[in-house]
């Protein structure tokens, strides 16, 4: 047995304790100070402004902003399913594309030249084109079956656009697996499809989950880009109103519906971001 | 008076005393091996005094500063200290030149032309002119650490601190790092290092520690560690190291 020794805090250790909880306090009270002090200079700049009287009554008007709050709601709620529909799908698409750019075999070539013109192609769109030339384009050619209800149409629309980012997202990470890996799995007599499965994909996964979020906070503000098809969620009923009172608090409250969803999700990225950091021991 | 002074340092990590109550001193070109089992606590006491760790209690004083103060900017006493790591650690994305020239152009205010004729200089010295455009990743495990050794010998440390750094290589590879080591014992520099090299560290040491569950259990030289052991902890792990050689 080694010696035993049990830690009595030395007097120099209490008192550099001491010393940093002091600093400790210290710094959180000139970060609050700060923080006040330009908050309140923000606040003076603005409200200080010439135009703000008009401003204020064209963008924050309490008696609008309660009017328009239940019918933006709604709309809201829209945008939200829309979201929840489409993520799913953009998930699968992406992952199914990731995998086919990296098919080996000389047959798949089709697929893999596919998947690598897809990917080019909507990358390349802006996300507003896509959605006009689905929205207007898919109804116009008349085809028995095809989808013509606007809200299917959006959706469509951001699962082309959104995929095609997902699935770069998703071979980023499938390359970021070290050869090495592959190796050990495949000198274990793992097929290529069992070394992707579980070895491989299990591992770009977690590598690739703080940027995928990153991108679903971007769809959940772009889906309000289907306005433009004649959807009407959020964004659109805020229209409406601004459109027949001349005022625009409307906007203000979709603004902040907007900003009530992706925060969480903001915060819910940085969380496994901090995370798979702490893993990797840094 | 010592150039570096270690008195009652501890160290926990989660719950756990890594470090139990450490005092050493090292004086001026002296040659300390740190030796032990793996999680015995040599790593990390290496790691206190680069300050790459903060100490739980006790002092560690460089030529008298007390660099566990509060107050002690690290990165001024990193300044005076070179660490070598057992991973090597270069910049992948830098040549071998850039990777010496980093430290002396950015911290210490070097001019370029002045930096690169003196890490040409080391590079020279120690065999490795041909390698300064290279990248890390064209270069032997062996020359790596070379490299490794010369970008902390680049800023003038007064102390050297060496963290198992042949323990990544293949044995044809250790000899080449052992001798840049004994150059920088000859030119009189202080170093402490953690080995599992015994032999070396035999030949090379001024003076012996073993640490066994963070304390630091005995000292002496060679000569008396490891041939008349006092500790029993001492003679026991020496023998399983031993016994594991002659395998």
């Amino acid at each position: 047995m080694s010696e035993q020794r049990t830690w009595v805090k030395s007097e120099r250790q209490i008192r550099r304790e001491r010393i940093r909880r002091i600093r400790a306090v210290r710094s959180g009270t000139v970060a609050t100070v700060s923080t006040v002090a330009f908050l309140g200079v923000l606040v003076a700049v603005v409200t200080g402004s010439p135009g703000w009287p008009r401003v204020r009554e064209t963008f924050f008007d309490a008696e609008a902003f309660t009017r328009a709050w239940p019918d933006v709601l709604a709309g809201f709620w829209t945008n939200v399913q829309i979201f929840l529909i489409a993520e799913p799908i953009i998930l699968v698409l992406g992952l199914l594309v990731a995998l086919a750019r990296n098919l080996r075999a000389p047959a798949f070539f089709p697929l893999r030249a596919l998947a690598v013109a897809y990917t080019d192609v909507f990358r390349g769109v802006p996300t507003i084109l896509v959605i006009l030339l689905v929205g207007f384009g898919i109804p116009a050619l008349g085809l028995q079956g095809a989808p013509t209800d606007e809200i299917t149409l959006g959706v469509v629309a951001l699962t082309l656009s959104y995929g095609a980012y997902v699935a770069e997202v998703f071979r980023a990470g499938i390359d970021s697996v070290h050869p090495s890996q592959r190796a050990a799995a495949r000198s274990l007599g793992l097929s290529q499809g069992q070394t992707m499965r579980h070895v491989v994909l299990p591992q770009a996964w977690r590598r690739v989950v703080p940027p995928l979020l990153n991108d679903f906070v971007s769809l959940q503000k772009d889906t309000a880009l289907v306005s433009t098809i004649g959807v009407v969620e959020a964004l659109r009923q805020a229209q409406i109103y601004a459109a027949s009172t001349f005022n625009y608090t409307p906007t203000l409250v979709a603004a902040l519906l907007f900003i009530a969803l992706t925060i969480p999700m903001a915060r819910l990225t940085d969380h496994l971001a901090a995370r798979s950091q702490r893993r990797r021991g840094a | 008076m010592s150039l570096l002074t270690i008195e009652g340092v501890w160290k926990n990590y989660h719950g756990h005393s890594v470090l139990r109550g450490i005092d050493l001193s090292v004086e001026a070109h002296e040659v300390v091996c740190l030796i032990g089992a793996s999680g015995s606590g040599k790593s990390t006491l290496l790691r206190c005094v680069n300050l790459l760790e903060t100490v739980d209690d006790g002092v560690i004083r460089l030529d008298g500063v007390d660099v566990t103060d509060v107050g002690t900017d690290a990165d001024e006493v990193r300044k005076s200290v070179g660490i070598v790591f057992q991973a090597f650690n270069l910049f992948p994305h830098m040549t071998v030149l850039d990777n010496i020239t980093l430290a002396p152009r950015r911290v210490h205010g070097m001019s370029r032309a002045r930096a690169e004729e003196e890490a040409r200089e080391l590079l020279d010295r120690f065999g490795l002119a041909d390698k300064a455009g290279a990248y890390p990743d064209r270069l032997s495990g062996g020359q790596q650490q070379r490299v490794a050794v010369i970008r902390a010998l680049a800023t003038r440390p007064r102390l050297m601190l060496l963290d198992e750094v042949t323990s990544a290589l293949d044995p044809a590879l250790v000899a080449e790092v052992l001798e840049i080591i004994r150059e920088l014992k000859e030119g009189g520099m202080t170093m402490i290092l953690t080995t599992h090299e015994m032999g070396f560290c035999r030949e090379i040491a001024d003076t012996v520690c073993f640490l066994d569950d963070g304390v630091l259990l005995e000292r002496g030289t060679p000569e008396q560690i490891f041939t008349e052991p006092r500790e029993p902890r001492t003679r026991e792990f020496l023998r399983t190291v031993l016994d594991a050689r002659r395998l």
